[in-house]
């Protein structure tokens, strides 16, 4: 089989509501179930926490430099128009296209008539979740063309036929022994256990793909409005030659990776390798300003930047959160996770996993498909703490909790509480329920494991304390007695 | 042909008329507590001094350069103290020696040209000015460029189109030789950042890149492996 095949999606896009939760609930019982990869999982996250720790530690104050990223962020993002058309003017003054895409379709039709328009047989690509978010490599293999990708993780990930599994570590879920057993099948390469044979065998494979491809597409982690740059973060210089090789560069890119000033990035570099993965800086951290310029020996002819808003502008409408899309997408609030560490990335379903994935999902793609990601939390805060632009991550799920309810009420539930209410204002009646509490339980049996259980969703995996013979009310009245 | 430009710029000016507030719930960091409506559009100059939270990098040259030697060690990155261009050429040779090169990409510029004349006559030398054979630089043992700076902080090399041969000749072959003299280590990202502003009033070169020790990438269990797309070598020729 080729490497081109499509990527089956996780989640059919139409599906309905209780399709799509649903998909959820069945997801995460697998995976839970799945003890060895969790605790395979749980390690490598515990390598990268110490890493981190240590990386942190010999900044001078981290809690101000967190302090001095949010308020950056935040004064781009709130002047965001401002900002991207001084980025376009200064991107297109040396040479470059701006495209800006309300949706999916929008981006992907233009960088296939592109393609067309250019004569483009083959693309190689870098990691760009943005391609993942609107489903770029599908429309480009149905289109007929050769798409590889070249960052190591998400090569295995096209391989696999699997969505990434995590926005930063794609494929931090494989063991050595799955991923040579990957390349056997694929590439007809020879077995191997060592992880360094399997890193030379996609170098091998790879290389060829940088000079062949006509066309090279990347994301961009961050949009220097000042001096019209895209800074593109790495470790494995996939993505410098991914942009430095072929003929034509695209970029695709959100609305909101906006800083205001090129020396905005001595700060946001640091941050983002430090946050993401426990080291100072990454390994390449390149700056693109157009195209190639006279007196310069290589780089591409045409350089496009696609401006991606795919619903970003509704989260921008929700001031409350609106910090959101501060978010410079390093994956520490999935690192921290309990959630993450135990339902693992592929269970959301979603292209953005983790804490911040829950917040913005259920603004790009629909409230009500997507609110039963805002439960998927313990509201512990490790996300919010973990964060070095201080979005507010575990509040905005209680903030999408509250609006789903709020947009959607559900019938039954306000009828539960108005029996509560009913009943807590009058106490005989509280005062009979507690008496017949035990009872009720010993009655429970009868019922117990049934549809009929009013206790099913606590009961199916734990016992239901047992209700005291004595009510507190009861024994306090009994003392005062008997001090008297 | 620029797409839903004025939509989006409409969809953005609609959603700001409500203002944000920055604030936050856990109130006991920073100044965390506090909230700001935003301020008006400012363009440019709200950048502060970020250097006083980031690691402090020292006062004297000697401490720099130690730092920058200690984190080349870290990232393992070679330095190599040169006295003078011959010195680096002997380095080369030893390389090109233990490692059969037959081919070495470079550049035309003052530190490189000076190298030029030290190495031996059967490497054969590809250079990338004005333009090359994509396939004939496949075939370069190593690189050998000059930059724009060498940042202490970080143990970083700053290369752009303009001072290292173009985009691909300092990631391409296996093994990058960066050549810098000593006056070029800057202390951190701020300074580098500042340096390229000075240097290049009317336009940046069309690629900046940090580079930070040779490639590498942890994605097969997190277990670091050098080479992955770039460089599995990257040697710095320090001059006086």
């Amino acid at each position: 089989m080729s490497v081109t095949e499509t990527i089956a999606e996780p989640v059919a896009a139409a599906a309905v509501s209780d399709g799509i939760m649903d998909q959820f609930w069945n997801d995460v019982d697998r995976t839970t179930a799945d003890s060895a990869r969790r605790a395979f999982v749980r390690k490598a996250l515990r390598g990268y926490e110490v890493k981190r720790d240590e990386t942190k530690a010999s900044f001078a104050d981290w809690q101000a430099a967190r302090e001095a990223a949010a308020r950056t962020k935040f004064e781009a993002v709130n002047h965001l128009g401002q900002y991207l058309r001084q980025f376009e003017e200064k991107f297109t003054s040396r040479g470059g296209k701006v495209f800006w895409a309300s949706n999916g379709q929008q981006a992907r039709d233009y960088i296939l008539k592109l393609a067309a328009d250019r004569g483009v047989r083959s693309i190689v690509k870098s990691k760009a979740m943005t391609s993942e978010e609107i489903h770029l490599n599908d429309a480009l293999e149905e289109s007929g063309y050769k798409v590889v990708e070249s960052d190591l993780g998400e090569f295995i990930q096209q391989l696999k036929r699997e969505p990434p599994y995590h926005f930063v570590f794609p494929c931090m879920h494989l063991r050595r022994d799955e991923i040579s057993a990957l390349f056997e099948k694929e590439l007809g390469s020879a077995k191997t256990d060592s992880p360094e044979e399997l890193t030379m065998i996609a170098r091998r494979f790879l290389r060829r793909q940088y000079i062949e491809a006509d066309m090279g597409i990347s994301g961009g982690n961050f949009i220097v409005a000042e001096t019209g740059m895209i800074s593109i973060t790495e470790n494995e210089g996939n993505a410098r030659l991914t942009t430095a090789m072929p003929r034509i560069h695209v970029a695709l890119i959100g609305i909101e990776k906006v800083v205001p000033h090129l020396a905005d990035l001595a700060l946001f570099l640091p941050l983002l390798g430090t946050a993401g993965a426990g080291q100072w800086l990454t390994c390449y951290n390149s700056m693109y300003s157009g195209p190639r310029q006279e007196g310069e020996s290589d780089g591409p002819e045409e350089f496009h930047v696609v401006l991606l808003d795919n619903h970003r502008t509704r989260l921008l409408a929700d001031a409350e959160q609106r910090d959101a899309l501060h978010c410079i997408r390093c994956g520490a609030c999935l690192n921290v996770c309990p959630i993450f560490k135990n339902i693992g990335g592929h269970a959301y379903g979603t292209t953005y996993q983790g804490p911040i994935g829950s917040v913005i999902t259920p603004h790009l793609r629909g409230l009500q498909n997507w609110k039963h990601l805002s439960g998927a939390s313990s509201l512990c805060g490790a996300c919010t703490e973990a964060c070095p632009v201080k979005i507010d991550i575990h509040h905005h799920l209680l903030h999408n909790r509250r609006n789903a309810v709020a947009e959607k009420p559900l019938w039954w539930e306000k009828w539960v509480w108005r029996g509560f209410a009913f009943a807590m204002r009058r106490p005989w009646l509280y005062r009979l329920g507690v008496r017949l509490a035990p009872l009720a339980q010993k009655l429970h049996p009868v019922i117990q494991g049934t549809p009929l259980d009013p206790l099913q969703a606590w009961t199916q995996t734990r016992e239901f304390p047992e209700a005291a013979p004595t009510s507190f009310h009861d024994l306090w009245q009994q003392r005062k007695g008997a001090k008297r | 042909m620029n797409g839903d430009r004025e939509k989006i710029l409409g969809r953005i000016e609609e959603a700001l008329q409500v203002p944000a507030r920055l604030s936050h719930h856990g109130a006991g960091h920073g100044n965390g507590g506090q909230s700001h409506a935003a301020q008006p559009f400012a363009g440019v100059q709200v950048t502060a001094p970020f250097r006083e939270w980031l690691p402090p990098v020292g006062h004297e040259l000697k401490e720099r350069l130690e730092l920058f030697a200690r984190q080349s060690s870290a990232l393992r990155t070679e330095l190599c103290e040169c006295a003078d261009a011959a010195a680096a050429g002997a380095r080369i040779t030893a390389l090109a020696e233990a490692g059969n090169w037959k081919k070495l990409g470079l550049h035309a510029g003052a530190l490189t040209d000076a190298i030029v004349p030290h190495l031996p006559s059967s490497l054969e030398l590809f250079r990338t000015d004005g333009g090359y054979d994509k396939f004939a630089l496949e075939t370069c043992d190593a690189g050998l460029t000059e930059c724009e700076c060498l940042v202490a902080q970080t143990g970083s090399v700053c290369v752009t189109a303009r001072s290292s041969g173009g985009r691909a000749l300092s990631v391409f072959p296996p093994h990058h030789l960066a050549v810098a003299s000593r006056s070029q280590l800057e202390p951190d990202l701020t300074a580098a950042y500042e340096l390229l502003a000075r240097r290049y009033p009317h336009g940046y070169p069309s690629f900046v890149s940090f580079i930070t020790g040779p490639s590498r990438t942890g994605d097969i269990e997190r277990i670091l492996v050098l080479g992955a797309h770039g460089p599995k070598w990257l040697t710095i020729l320090l001059l006086p």
